[in-house]
């Protein structure tokens, strides 16, 4: 070391050179860090220089002071912007370094999924319920009176052979499953306050083997209105909404007639399919009718004041046209592969 | 119903050239659902050939057939398919001779199979045509051998066309008659409703035999109605009309047209005289009964049978007669079983020469009742059950008489009788605004008025509206409605406009079904996929899973079962997902995780359900005592959850070693049900039959009122996974829904969010391993107190350090105070009091 009184310009630079080298080859923070105690450490040069300020001469302090201060400015910018450069780097190696094949992650949480004739229905009820129906419920496992009795299915009239029913043992408690969702009309008529706007999906039962257009247990959405001055032109008016709310704008329907105990008049309601498959077509749809006189009187309603109309259809019909189903089976058999076609949604 | 064309043209003008759509347009439009088209697919080259020659010829395969000549058209002229007049054809049959004109198929033909007609070697010759039999026709079923047509009377010229000979160009529609409509199962009633829907002029069939009935006058043959026990106060028999015809020849063949005619209406051909009752059965829609009246003892009684009493039916069975059973009786006794079948005794066979034509109108119950106890559905049962109009019973004895004499060659004879006590329909009063009110068109009185007209009603004017009288033919009518609805269907549903209803506003779906709907949606949101399975099980499927003792579980029986294995309905909703389960597994499908939602059927030990008196009738509101009598004997059916999960939860991966299904996940599915539902389940370790006795919970909800049991979740026992072929572990869960929904929290109590620094601490006690974590963690948080924010088990550890039979439980503990920074002192002071009672409760140590 020279002489601590008499700091010479040329040894500061040297000092400097020699430390801005080190810093331009630190290649990681280490080196830095090693380069950073080298050349501002306490044992290094440029120290010794500051430290050496306080035996300069007091003429002579100001220019020394200011070579040594300029000296270690230097040196720290360079140290400053060598650190940035080094973490810059450091972070861009750990980031390639962690890179990783996203394509191939694990999936740690599978999706599952609703069975599409139960999100239908709740389709259909909101579609209901955006009128300002209700959604009604009964017992599948139901008495006969609510089945038949009330519903004008006289006991010895062939409608009621018809049914393909499910009978409870001993067939002389009156119980049955439920042969349609009819009976809810009448729960529903009985248990509210006119006027009645009830729309009500559920699960029925007839005794038909299971095939490719058959099971004996199924599922159907009923309607019913009753209120004072309905006609069966609002019964249209209902079901071309529906339509129109399920199988878009262009979707109506057609009335033929036909016979159900429960209504008078009755009718087969078709749907003009815009979206069908192969082309827009009518395809039969349900049953629907004017509320008959003798199901409001087993209510206790007065059908000189007020009438009703209903209307029902099969969800797994409605499903197997809307989606292009061909095959009952895959809607109970439960194959997962089915219901995660549809995902959460139908 | 179906309905040959050709006959239904007799009664309503049809449009030349119509076909079978053209037809089912019109009649659909009336409510006559269109079923099918029904032919006799025979096309081509099918003419009268008269055999010339017939030798026969032994053949190796002891067969010997006949090698013919047979003339088919004209000498010197062609055939119909272009060819020779003469063909030489083999036949295997042998029941004809030289001379003989049978029916020759040309090449080019086609019989129904379809079996394409075309020259052929066969038995060393060149085989140029077919001679056919009924069978191959589609006639009948006679096979014996082929259709000479002498045998039925006819003797054309060669050549002629026979499929135009024997009708076998004409086809039917065939409807779908509502049950309501009984009428329309006669060609009368079809001929009828076309005429409605076309506007075509309808000719009633009856005015065929109006000379007949005018004339007739029969009598001298008793009749007596003896009915003790009428059903629902309806007298069995209504109308009974017996008409005489002698010296028939039983064996006559039946017309071609008449056979063609029944063919494709789905009658088989039997006997010239059977046929008729038949046809007219279809003309005119009244059953028809033919005795013979040599083997008839004395005159007719109709009364109901005696207890014990037998009858042998026409179709040789022996009926144990009820004594609700309308009977047909004799001097003899029981010849028939009213309206449903005949008896043996007294039928009409080949050397039958007198018949006694017997044309009746029975209640529609009793014969409904009578034909569903025997299991005898019969054409005339159906249409005795739907109505059959009580005023054509004269007519269709006349039209049977005209036929007999027509064809059998009888004499009409005036031994008969006519009982008539049918009751003329009622009038029911129509308000004149009543159809407009109800079917939302503006019809005007004359279309109101017309259409009834139409239909056969008669209608008068009244003070404030009609007073119309139903025809006889329609006993559907009965209310006012049921008029409205003719009137809609003929004037056209078409008519009917739009109009959208306005209900008055609802409150949406009840909190019940909004939850319902949660639980689902966060079951599938969480892995599992939703199935429907069928609620028939055997004893044993409830027993197993139904209750979770060894107690037999109370459970619902089907007296109807479709599979007699199965005639259960569900108690529990997990051996309906085994099933699927055992389906998705069959089909390579090994990672499971199912849920179902549905009614399960909970009758309670020791009660009788159902109704046991008569049902109130239905058309009035019954007592609410009757009404809650009818509910209280329906068995409860709560609404259960049920989860089944198998194979892999997750499945391998790169990086992702597979996380195996069992009842961890099971578990979590019950506690993602809970929350979607706003209720927290707890987890007791519980038992159940059915499953593993070591990993078995049950789970509680707990309410103000106390614990209540919602179910229970589990592994199922590994014998009997291997018994139903699962895969070892199975886990699953069953949860009441109902429960659920009733005790999970209405509304939440917002404690408000405090902001305040949190202290966490952890800690490690050290207890029995007997001692259940959830209640080690409930003595924590109640022993660290009001500061303890949340407490989170995060380790359980067993080994070095740790006694034998014991356990480290180690928790998370959070604290936090409301309204000030916690010092670490204060969270020490608060987990000390969760050691200290934990010690107390368990004999808990600090591990250190």
């Amino acid at each position: 070391m020279s002489d601590p009184t008499n700091i010479s310009g040329s040894d500061v630079d040297q000092a400097v050179d020699a430390a801005l080298t080190d810093i331009a080859a630190a290649a990681d923070s280490a080196a830095l860090r090693a380069a950073r105690n080298a050349h501002v450490g306490e044992a290094s040069a440029l120290a010794t220089f500051n430290a050496g300020l306080r035996n300069v001469p007091k003429d002579q302090k100001a220019a020394a002071g200011k070579l040594v201060g300029q000296a270690r400015a230097r040196v720290n910018q360079a140290l400053a912007a060598r650190e940035a450069e080094i973490a810059e780097a450091e972070a861009a190696a750990q980031l390639a370094a962690e890179a990783i094949d996203v394509t191939a992650l694990p999936t740690r949480w599978t999706p599952g999924a609703r069975h599409p004739l139960l999100t239908l229905e709740e389709r259909i009820v909101d579609i209901f319920v955006g009128m300002g129906w209700e959604q009604g419920e009964g017992p599948e496992l139901e008495s006969e009176w609510f089945n038949f009795d009330a519903l004008n299915f006289d006991a010895d009239h062939p409608a009621r052979a018809m049914q393909d029913t499910f009978f409870i043992d001993p067939p002389e408690s009156h119980l049955v499953l439920r042969t349609h969702t009819s009976p809810v009309q009448i729960r529903s008529l009985l248990a509210s306050e006119l006027p009645v706007y009830r729309i009500s999906p559920g699960r029925v039962y007839r005794t038909d083997e299971l095939d490719a257009t058959h099971t004996p247990v199924f599922r159907q959405v009923e309607g019913i209105a009753v209120d004072r001055g309905l006609t069966m032109a609002h019964l249209r008016g209902t079901l071309e909404h529906f339509a129109r709310a399920m199988f878009g704008e262009e979707a109506r329907i057609r009335l033929r007639p036909n016979y159900f105990p429960f209504t008078e008049p009755s009718a087969e309601m078709d749907v003009w399919h815009p979206g069908a498959k192969g082309g827009p077509r009518w395809i039969e749809w349900g049953g629907c009718g004017m509320v008959n006189p003798n199901v409001l009187k087993s209510a206790g309603i007065d059908p000189d004041e007020y009438t009703g109309f209903a209307f029902g259809m099969g969800v797994e019909r409605t499903l197997m046209f809307r989606n292009d189903l061909s095959d009952m089976r895959d809607m109970v058999e439960g194959d997962i592969r089915f219901s995660q076609q549809f995902g959460m949604v139908v | 119903m179906r309905i040959p064309i050709s006959w239904l043209g007799e009664y309503v003008e049809l449009p030349e050239d119509v076909s079978a759509d053209q037809i089912h347009a019109a009649l659909v439009r009336v409510g006559l659902e269109e079923e099918d088209v029904h032919r006799f697919e025979v096309t081509g080259p099918v003419v009268v050939g008269q055999v010339l020659e017939a030798t026969p010829e032994p053949q190796s395969n002891g067969k010997t057939i006949n090698w013919c000549q047979v003339r088919v058209a004209p000498e010197g002229q062609l055939a119909a398919d272009g060819g020779a007049d003469v063909r030489g054809i083999v036949c295997g049959a042998h029941n004809f001779v030289a001379g003989d004109k049978v029916v020759v198929t040309l090449p080019g033909a086609v019989l129904p199979g379809p079996f394409p007609i075309a020259a052929r070697k066969t038995y060393g010759h060149v085989s140029d045509g077919m001679i056919a039999s009924t069978k191959e026709l589609g006639l009948g079923d006679d096979h014996a051998g082929i259709l000479v047509l002498s045998s039925i009377g006819l003797d054309p010229e060669v050549g002629t066309n026979a499929v135009r000979l024997l009708h076998l160009d004409d086809e039917a529609v065939e409807v779908n008659v509502t049950p309501d409509r009984g009428y329309a199962f006669s060609i009368r009633g079809i001929a009828r409703e076309y005429a409605h829907s076309t506007g075509a002029a309808f000719t009633d069939p009856v005015e065929r035999v109006a000379a007949d009935l005018s004339a007739a006058r029969p009598s001298g043959f008793s009749v007596t109605v003896e009915d003790e026990a009428p059903i629902r106060g309806r007298v069995g028999c209504g109308v009974f009309v017996t008409r005489t015809v002698r010296g028939i020849d039983a064996t006559r063949p039946t017309p071609p047209w008449m056979v063609a005619r029944l063919k494709l209406a789905g009658i088989r051909s039997i006997s010239l005289a059977v046929d008729i009752t038949n046809y007219v059965m279809l003309e005119l829609g009244q059953p028809i009964h033919g005795y013979d009246l040599d083997r008839l003892t004395g005159g007719i009684t109709v009364r109901r049978a005696r207890a014990g009493e037998t009858l042998v039916t026409l179709d040789d069975q022996t009926q144990t007669l009820d004594p609700e059973d309308l009977l047909i009786t004799d001097g003899s006794g029981a010849i028939g079983l009213a309206g449903v079948m005949g008896g043996a005794t007294t039928e009409i066979s080949g050397g039958t020469t007198n018949v006694l034509i017997e044309s009746a109108n029975f209640d529609p119950v009793s014969i409904a009742r009578t034909a569903r106890r025997h299991k005898l559905p019969s054409e005339a049962s159906k249409r005795f059950e739907r109505g059959v109009d009580p005023a054509v019973a004269a007519a269709a004895a006349a039209r049977v008489v005209q036929l007999l004499v027509e064809h059998a060659g009888g004499t009409p004879d005036e031994l008969g009788s006519v009982l008539d006590d049918s009751e003329a329909p009622a009038a029911i009063a129509l308000p004149a605004d009543y159809v407009t009110r109800l079917i939302g068109v503006d019809f005007t009185p004359d279309e109101v008025s017309g259409t009834l007209e139409a239909i056969g009603a008669s209608v008068e004017s009244t003070d404030d509206g009609y007073s119309v009288t139903p025809p006889t033919w329609r006993p559907d009518l009965v209310d006012a409605a049921s008029l409205a609805e003719e009137v809609a269907r003929i004037v056209g549903y078409d008519r009917i406009p739009s109009v959208l209803p306005v209900a008055p506003p609802g409150r949406g779906i009840t909190r019940e079904q909004r939850l319902r709907r949660k639980a689902a949606d966060a079951l599938a949101a969480a892995g599992a996929v939703e199935v429907l399975s069928y609620p028939f099980l055997s004893r044993t499927a409830n027993d197993t899973f139904g209750s979770a003792t060894d107690d037999a579980v109370a459970s619902v029986r089907l007296a109807n079962p479709l599979d007699v294995e199965a005639p259960f309905l569900r108690t529990s909703m997990l051996p309906g997902l085994i099933e699927v389960a055992r389906r998705n597994l069959s089909r390579g499908l090994t990672d499971l995780s199912l849920f179902e939602v549905g009614l399960v059927f909970r009758p309670e030990p020791g009660v009788t359900y159902g109704h046991a008196t008569d049902l109130p009738l239905g058309g009035a509101l019954p007592s609410d005592e009757t009404l809650a009598q009818l509910n209280a004997g329906i068995p409860p059916q709560p609404r259960h959850v049920g989860v089944l999960v198998t194979g892999n939860t997750v499945a391998k991966q790169p990086g992702q070693p597979a996380l195996p299904a069992g009842v961890a996940d099971a578990l979590t599915a019950v506690h993602q049900l809970a929350a979607s539902v706003g209720a927290e389940v707890r987890v007791t370790q519980g038992r159940h039959k059915a499953l593993h006795p070591g990993r078995t919970a049950e789970l509680v909800l707990d309410t103000p009122a106390g614990a209540v049991p919602v179910g229970f979740a589990g592994e199922l026992l590994p014998a009997l996974a291997r018994e139903l072929d699962l895969p070892r572990v199975v886990g699953v869960a069953e949860v009441d829904l109902d429960a659920l929904l009733e005790h999970a929290r209405r509304e939440v109590v917002v404690s408000p969010i405090v902001s305040m620094p949190a202290a966490t601490q952890d800690l490690s006690l050290v207890v029995p391993v007997e001692v259940p974590a959830a209640e080690l963690l409930a003595t924590v948080v109640e022993g660290a107190g009001e500061l303890l924010e949340q407490a989170r088990l995060v380790d359980d550890y067993r080994g070095t350090g740790v006694g034998e039979g014991e356990k480290s439980l180690t928790f998370a503990l959070r604290f936090r105070a409301t309204d000030r920074t916690l010092t670490a002192a204060e969270a020490t002071q608060a987990k000390n009091g969760a050691v200290a009672l934990a010690a107390t409760r368990f004999g808990a140590t600090l591990r250190d």
